[in-house]
């Protein structure tokens, strides 16, 4: 898929973390998950939208089982907001944009 | 027909700045029945509009209740079965091959009462309506019922799913329980299967609604162990689904019975929220349509599952939404002259 979103792994995940002053939005989705793909476009209109703010990354947990488990994902998508390096928000399930950005927009 | 999209084309551009949200047809939700209405009132040059929804993990999201369905073998035409979404993304590509305007988001609110009905799709919604038209076809579906029992809401995402095919993959190995006696229950069932280690198909009657082969499919599958005359009261865990409270409704004897996972398929309930106190409907909410998809109001057509309790198939609502287009196209010829 193409866009600016970029794809983050069990190695890279801590440091995708720590390296941006940024509010970095995880979401964690799979190929086969079909809400994953409903909210791609509306993630990637997200992340340039609010690029000063926030940074969007995304999680495939089928080859990142470690961060999965950590964080007790157990349904995509699940969207975590990290706060200088800590959860803030989890969103749980697909939306549309507007309530997306309604419920992390307390937090940038 | 070429001469009703003419005329009402005349009527766009001589009224342009008043009227440039102005469409001859809109269509409610994305479902088979108004994908199918799409693509017969597109290719009758009607240049519908397609307020097809957002994106949501329940049936409430573009492309209707298909989309969380893994293998379709009923519908005509696909030899080997096909995957919902990629039967949706279909029909979705087919209504925009022929001209279809698609928007994704919602319906908010809509005034049919008039000669001219306005579709709100803003919230708040106390301007002027987002978009006005000449006729309203309506497939906004139904949704999949939850339990309504203490535990459900707080466990959504924490293994309790309502989408089988999005989240079985968690369930690897695992003990988990599906609540339905239908097809959609039987087929989660069995699409769970390929995942955990049991699936229990908990339902309240000691037999299956769901049609005869499924039934033989559930039966013959080791991994899934029917519990009868069965209800849950409460789903029972702190940070995840531990266990669910359940009642015999022969003997009204409690038990737990440890779980990791459960998976809701109990039935549906029409999306009919936006019309209430404007179209008329059953007890259950349904809407009322006959003669073919006409409505209480004229100019207002339905079709599909939110009109049709007892079919409910997606080969079904399709052709629903071929009729309504069809009525559609009658409609507009019959008051053409009014226009």
């Amino acid at each position: 898929m193409s866009g600016s979103i970029v794809n983050v792994t069990d190695q890279s995940f801590d440091e995708t973390l720590l390296s941006d002053d940024r509010a970095v939005l995880v979401d964690f989705w799979a190929e086969w998950c079909t809400p994953c793909k409903a909210i791609a476009p509306i993630l990637e209109a997200l992340a340039e939208d609010e690029a000063e703010k926030l940074r969007i990354v995304k999680l495939n947990i089928d080859e990142n089982l470690d961060t999965t488990r950590r964080f007790d994902v157990l349904s995509i998508p699940t969207l975590i907001l990290f706060k200088d390096g800590q959860p803030a928000a989890r969103i749980v399930g697909a939306r549309g944009k507007s309530q997306l950005l309604s419920e992390i927009k307390v937090y940038l | 027909m070429p001469d009703v999209a003419g005329i009402n084309d005349e009527n766009i551009n001589s009224s342009l700045n008043l009227n440039s949200n102005h469409r001859i047809v809109v269509i409610i939700g994305s479902g088979p029945a108004g994908l199918t209405s799409a693509i017969y009132t597109a290719r009758a040059n009607l240049k519908p509009l397609l307020i097809e929804g957002e994106p949501s993990s329940t049936s409430d999201q573009p492309g209707g209740q298909l989309m969380l369905t893994s293998d379709i073998e009923n519908f005509p035409g696909f030899k080997d079965g096909i995957d919902g979404p990629e039967l949706m993304a279909q029909m979705r590509g087919q209504a925009e091959r022929f001209g279809t305007e698609i928007l994704t988001e919602k319906a908010t609110k809509v005034d049919l009462d008039s000669s001219v009905k306005g579709i709100w799709t803003t919230n708040p919604h106390d301007g002027p309506p987002n978009f006005t038209a000449d006729v309203v076809i309506i497939s906004t579906g139904a949704r999949s019922l939850m339990l309504g029992v203490p535990g459900e809401d707080r466990l959504i995402g924490h293994g309790l799913s309502t989408c089988a095919t999005c989240d079985g993959f968690f369930f690897r190995g695992k003990d988990i329980a599906v609540v339905g006696g239908g097809d959609s229950a039987l087929e989660e069932a069995l699409f769970l299967t390929r995942f955990a280690n049991s699936v229990r198909l908990i339902h309240r009657r000691d037999q299956w609604r769901a049609s005869p082969i499924m039934q033989d499919r559930a039966r013959s599958n080791e991994k899934i162990i029917p519990v009868w005359n069965t209800q849950v009261t409460e789903i029972i865990g702190e940070t995840s689904v531990k266990s669910l409270r359940l009642v015999d409704t022969v003997t009204g004897k409690e038990s737990i019975q440890e779980i990791d996972g459960v998976f809701i398929a109990i039935g549906h309930s029409p999306n009919t929220d936006l019309f209430k106190g404007q179209l008329k409907m059953d007890d259950a909410g349904y809407l009322i349509t006959g003669p073919g998809t006409a409505t209480n109001i004229e100019g207002v057509l339905a079709c599909g599952d939110v009109q049709d309790h007892i079919y409910r198939q997606a080969v079904t609502a399709a052709g629903s939404g071929c009729m309504a287009a069809l009525d559609a196209q009658r409609w507009l010829e019959a008051h053409e002259s009014n226009r």
